[in-house]
């Protein structure tokens, strides 16, 4: 499959979005609302899920199934709550020394008037700078798109995992087409050139594992759910004072340079 | 600083300042037009006002020698990481054209200088972005600069001043620019679990992806007057909301209204704010 075509079945109607994992891989799953400061922004949605007696926090990107609820959630762009809510119950995570785990699914922060003037760079970089320090494991899956820092804002974990067709890019390539090739049209130039499907990722070392899809994900799930029992076990046996350092000296060497 | 170009006749369109030179007319180097007021400035004049126009107080951007003139005590930068250069990471097609151009511009393998300097006689650890470098866009050599610039500061226990002026990642470097502001985050939350101050210099304009990271993550975010500040840009904004945006709309003296930044300083007042403020850290010790 090209990069373009990765692209397409990312955003495809009726790809699974975040709550069909939720409901395969969890035994259950409680939903918490709301930032503590401002609202509650639907684009995110976040809660405790239970994994064969364990409990989890999930935080996810949720864009919607129908037209009603694609609305309600924004299409799955975040606004500074959401991130801010995300952070709060990764906090609340920590407290009671829970593993995290994010799917994240967004075309991007959203670029909105509300969006600035509540600090949308300010909500994404306290959780960049908070899930750098938090003190239980965290592991993200990119579901679908991956959309720059508002992606990146619910992914600096301990692993990073990517669904087969998912993508994950510095800027769309709708964007990089009009910006750099001052022409909106070339969008399958970009989707190439940008590197951004999990296979060309995994090859830079950017993740740690692509996860098929197969037939109707049914398989997936299953896979991600033994992944995650494993994952967390192993992570959960390491002390906080490593955990963190490993998971800054994971993203410390990419783009590492020698003098 | 009175560019080269101004004495040597660019040989080629890669030289120079990138404008075509084919007709006659007044250089820039020696005379500039005001943007906002219109008036023509002498480019020493506007230079000793600290490239602030003197007739109506419009801040042009200032190169990182000015930059760290203005800041830092006479002799005392020493930079750091000067040759880091990028390894083309995705390996873009024309990249290094673009790379080519901007090093040619600017005499810099890439956007950021770093080191440490005195500012008023105090240790400090500093870096300073470069407008003229892709638009100060941060990709992997303006990471691992900043990098290490904090690794080294928590290391020998300096405060850090970071001027930042950035049109966001780079795209060039895609997926590898987009890991820059995670671990330039990292970097500053170790920096500051040593208990050691960070003080953030925004400059016109500082946007996506830096101000989504280390810009916005400091103990004390300072700006320059009306510098634009924002995650998206706001034509983005615009083609998004499909409307005007409001006069003054991410503004430095909007994102103070706000919250998000905590003083405005100007130009002439910015080296003895930052040394009052890192006096005022130092003190912490005594009590």
């Amino acid at each position: 499959m090209t990069a373009y075509e990765r692209l397409c079945a990312a955003r495809a109607k009726g790809r699974p979005t975040a709550r069909a994992y939720i409901d395969h891989v969890f035994d259950s799953f409680f939903e918490l609302h709301g930032d503590r400061l401002f609202g509650d922004d639907l684009a995110v949605r976040g809660g405790i899920a239970e994994l064969d007696g364990k409990s989890i926090t999930v935080v996810s990107i949720e864009k919607g199934e129908d037209t009603k609820e694609k609305i309600a959630r924004n299409f799955g762009s975040p606004n500074p709550e959401g991130y801010r809510k995300a952070l709060r119950l990764m906090k609340q995570a920590e407290k009671f020394h829970r593993p995290v785990f994010c799917l994240v699914d967004t075309a991007g922060a959203y670029c909105g008037l509300g969006a600035e003037e509540r600090g949308q760079g300010s909500a994404i970089a306290q959780n960049l700078m908070g899930m750098m320090g938090l003190k239980t494991p965290i592991v993200s899956l990119l579901i679908g798109e991956g959309g720059s820092g508002g992606a990146l804002a619910l992914a600096v974990a301990d692993e990073v995992w990517m669904m087969e067709n998912a993508v994950y890019s510095v800027i769309s390539p709708e964007g990089a087409a009009s910006i750099l090739y001052k022409d909106a049209g070339q969008v399958e130039r970009a989707a190439e050139e940008l590197r951004i499907t999990a296979q060309d990722l995994l090859r830079f070392q950017v993740v740690e594992r692509v996860i098929p899809e197969g037939e109707g994900f049914e398989a997936a799930y299953a896979q991600i759910r033994a992944l995650l029992q494993q994952t967390m076990a192993r992570l959960c046996a390491m002390d906080d004072e490593t955990l963190t350092r490993v998971r800054y000296e994971r993203f410390r060497k990419i783009g590492g340079l020698m003098e | 600083m009175l560019n080269k170009s101004m004495f040597i006749k660019p040989r080629n369109a890669l030289e120079g300042d990138g404008q075509s030179n084919a007709q006659p007319s007044i250089p820039e180097k020696l005379c500039r037009a005001c943007p906002a007021c219109k008036a023509a400035l002498f480019s020493q004049d506007l230079q000793e006002n600290l490239m602030v126009c003197p007739q109506c107080g419009h801040y042009f951007r200032m190169d990182v020698e000015s930059r760290l003139r203005l800041l830092a005590d006479e002799g005392s930068f020493a930079e750091l990481y000067a040759d880091l250069t990028t390894q083309d990471p995705i390996a873009f097609p024309n990249y290094e054209k673009k790379l080519a151009a901007a090093r040619k511009a600017t005499g810099r393998p890439d956007g950021v200088v770093c080191g440490t300097a005195r500012i008023e006689g105090q240790e400090t650890a500093i870096f300073v972005m470069d407008p003229q470098f892709m638009m100060g866009s941060m990709g992997t050599v303006v990471g691992e600069k900043i990098t290490k610039t904090f690794e080294m500061a928590a290391e020998r226990g300096l405060p850090v001043l970071g001027v930042t002026v950035s049109g966001g990642a780079r795209m060039q470097e895609g997926i590898f620019s987009l890991m820059q502001m995670a671990k330039t985050s990292g970097a500053v939350l170790r920096h500051s679990q040593a208990g050691l101050l960070y003080i953030a210099l925004l400059t016109d304009p500082t946007t996506g992806g830096v101000t989504a990271s280390f810009a916005m993550e400091a103990d004390i975010v300072l700006s320059e007057p009306r510098a634009l500040i924002g995650f998206a840009g706001p034509r983005v904004i615009e083609q998004t909301i499909r409307a005007k945006l409001p006069e003054g709309f991410q503004r430095a003296e909007f994102l103070l209204e706000k919250g998000f930044v905590d003083a405005i300083v100007p130009r002439n007042e910015q080296k003895k704010t930052i040394a009052h403020l890192i006096r005022l850290h130092e003190r912490r010790k005594e009590i």
